[in-house]
């Protein structure tokens, strides 16, 4: 089992690695961090905080794939955090106030909630397809965000809500440690608890896992949840760091990179077994690779179609062993052997 | 749950025609209120820019259908109607001859739409993550072929932009009007008089038992995306025809607006029932909320997406509902059936011995 988790962190590692290399390659004084008024500042960090909203997209992604299923919606729940928080923000006339802000924050993260619960009642209750429930989400979600900034960007000068995406605390970006403390408690609550293997039984037979007593409905329900929240920090992390809410283009296209993030970390998107540290990985090979093509000078319409080559790949890859094993049980295992 | 008897059985084909009903009664209420709202609202030509407005929609809509009756999803279509725009755009900027321009357009839709068909049928890769991937890489090639929006000056294309061709009482209508319903006309008799069509819905209701049965199954999913694929390119080509421009962000979220008019015209979304003329209905629905947000005037266009949203999810649980009772009526009280919905997103029990470790 050990060497099997190993072996499947082992490329992203590598690929990681290699990323780094030749970032160092580029620009000789890529690793250094220099700390300047008590703040640690370099390229590094600056991947680690620009990666943040990445990773906890990724995060809530994982778990929901992992129960077999997939939330589209995540880019608009994060144009829509950021649009709610901005708005409150803007009209209330007194926005540096750090009670406002709070409020504000709040009713973000309390309406991406509730979004990432209706995706789930309509997921785990109603029985809609996942892909389906989630794209209502996905469009209209972006049609909810205009409506809330009625069409326009809503900036704000708040130096409050400005510390969530591009502050400091202990020398570290704040958003970085938010995204750590989530970070942390998923992992403690799946790998520390029950929950994770429950996740893990969802996902690799929901039928079987209903009729062992597993709370289906509510895992389901609760992944999607989940996944809305973090959508919604990082929203929240998105905006602040712009000062500004931009309903057409916050979270456009981070659904891919989150999805990315999943799949090179090793996440089978058929589900179950899910790897956070893979996701963690994956997710920071993503920042890696765009921080490098910016630095390099590839244009971010290329990327998009690198990433999209990427999950195709990485599906390819992963679809052999599946029709292999579909065919007969007894030949996959030596076959799966040799591959991992 | 308790309906089963004789009496639940014969009710099943009125179920079926359930959706389609309501959609043409919500279709008759827009009408009515736009009467009453709008002096002028229930005329010829207002009817008539239905088609022209939507054109391009009706074609996405017949692809689509195809694909949701084979038990399908094709996420792609807003895309790859973008990509054809941009590449439309970009080769008459270089000046090549329209003819030209048209079918490599079309040649890329449909070798799109064959990728993902092969993918979906060799790598089995699951049909929404093929289209998904097929989704984001259309949409980034748009941007490497150009992030800025590229006019178009060629004299074909101004010349199918402006003309106008009359239909009688001095109503006139877009030359892409009579392309899209030659396409519904098409696709009608493809779907319901050819035994391809037959296979189609043969796959949606079941892939195994189909295949058992000696379905080409194989030759059946590809074709449907293929069809897909060519029905988004040939949008894009009319679609640049209304707006004589190829831009990279074109036709975002529209994949939204074409499943949305295919379950409002009463396909169901687990595949194999479904009609291609119900999907025309779900456009003219679609598209008489966007003339009614247009006549308001004071509605931000964002409406048109969320209303498009809530139909979909509307109708999505109108399907869930009678499903469910005719599951009842069959006596059936498994949540699975063999159909392709089980074996998209809910079956597939083998899977959990697939794991190694």
């Amino acid at each position: 089992m050990k060497n099997l988790l190993a072996a499947r962190l082992t490329w992203p590692v590598v690929a990681l690695a290699a990323l780094l290399l030749l970032n160092f390659v580029l620009q000789p004084n890529f690793f250094s961090i220099r700390v300047q008024d008590g703040h640690l500042y370099g390229s590094l960090i600056d991947i680690v905080r620009n990666g943040a909203p990445t990773v906890l997209v990724a995060l809530g992604m994982t778990l929901v794939i992992a129960t077999r299923g997939l939330d589209l919606s995540v880019g608009s729940i994060v144009a829509i955090a950021g649009a709610v928080a901005c708005s409150i923000l803007a009209s209330s006339g007194s926005e540096a106030n750090v009670p406002v802000v709070i409020v504000a924050v709040a009713a973000a993260l309390a309406a991406a909630l509730v979004l990432g619960a209706w995706n789930g009642f309509l997921v785990a209750v109603v029985g809609i397809p996942p892909i389906v429930a989630t794209l209502i989400l996905m469009t209209a979600g972006r049609g909810l965000a205009l409506l809330i900034t009625q069409g326009q960007i809503v900036t704000v000068s708040s130096a409050a809500y400005r510390v969530i995406g591009a502050g400091f605390a202990l020398g570290l970006p704040v958003s970085i440690l938010i995204a750590a403390v989530i970070y942390a408690a998923a992992a403690l609550l799946t790998r520390k608890t029950a929950l994770g293997m429950l996740i893990d039984a969802v996902g690799v037979n929901p039928i079987a896992s209903r009729i062992a007593g597993v709370p289906v409905k509510g895992i389901n329900w609760s992944v999607y949840a989940f996944s809305g929240l973090c959508a919604g920090v990082a929203g929240l992390m998105i905006s602040s760091n712009v000062t500004a809410a931009d309903s057409n283009s916050a979270g456009l296209w981070i659904e891919l990179d989150a999805i990315l993030a999943v799949v090179i970390g090793g996440t089978p998107v058929g589900g179950g077994r899910f790897s956070l540290s893979g996701t963690l990985v994956g997710a920071f090979i993503i920042q890696t690779l765009t921080a490098t093509a910016y630095t390099a000078g590839i244009a971010p319409g290329v990327m998009l179609v690198l990433k999209a080559i990427v999950v195709a790949a990485v599906c390819v890859m992963q679809a052999p062993r599946v029709r292999s094993r579909a065919q007969r049980r007894v030949p996959s295992r030596p076959r799966a052997g040799v591959r991992s | 749950m308790s309906g089963a008897g004789p009496n639940g059985l014969r009710r099943l084909p009125k179920r079926r025609h359930l959706s389609w009903t309501v959609s043409l009664g919500l279709l008759i209420v827009l009408f009515i209120f736009g009467a009453i709202r709008f002096p002028g609202f229930v005329s010829g030509q207002v009817v008539l820019d239905l088609f022209v407005d939507n054109a391009y929609l009706i074609v996405l809509a017949v692809g689509m259908t195809f694909v949701v009756i084979s038990g399908g999803l094709d996420l792609s279509v807003g895309s790859v109607l973008g990509l054809s725009t941009v590449i439309a755009a970009a080769l008459l900027r270089a000046h090549w001859s329209p003819g030209a321009v048209i079918i490599v357009v079309l040649l890329v839709g449909s070798a799109l739409g064959l990728l993902v068909g092969l993918g979906i049928h060799y790598l089995s890769i699951q049909p929404f993550v093929a289209t998904l991937i097929s989704m984001f890489f259309a949409r980034g090639l748009c941007y490497v072929l150009s992030p800025d929006s590229i006019a178009i000056s060629d004299p074909f294309f101004l010349g199918m932009a402006q003309a106008q061709l009359p239909v009688g009482f001095g109503l006139e209508v877009s030359p892409s009007v009579p392309v899209a319903l030659l396409v519904v006309l098409a696709g009608v008799l493809v779907l319901h008089w050819t035994m391809f069509g037959r296979t189609v819905y043969a796959v949606g209701n079941g892939g195994r038992a189909a295949s058992l049965m000696g379905v080409p199954v194989a030759r059946t999913v590809v074709l449907v995306y293929v069809i897909s694929g060519f029905c988004a390119a040939l949008a894009g080509i009319l679609f640049s025809f209304y707006t004589l421009s190829g831009y990279s962000l074109t036709g975002v979220g529209l994949e939204l607006d074409t499943i949305a008019a295919v379950v409002i015209g009463g396909t169901v979304l687990s595949g194999g029932s479904g009609y291609l003329w119900g999907s025309i209905l779900g456009v003219l629905v679609l598209g008489t909320v966007n003339a009614l947000i247009t006549f308001d005037g004071t509605l931000g266009t964002w409406w048109s997406k969320i209303i498009a949203g809530a139909l979909l999810l509307v109708f999505v649980l109108v399907q869930r509902l009678v499903l469910r009772r005719r599951r009842a009526d069959s006596g059936g009280s498994k949540p699975e059936e063999p159909g392709a919905r089980a074996r998209a997103w809910a079956s597939d029990v083998g899977r959990g011995g697939l794991r190694d470790g």
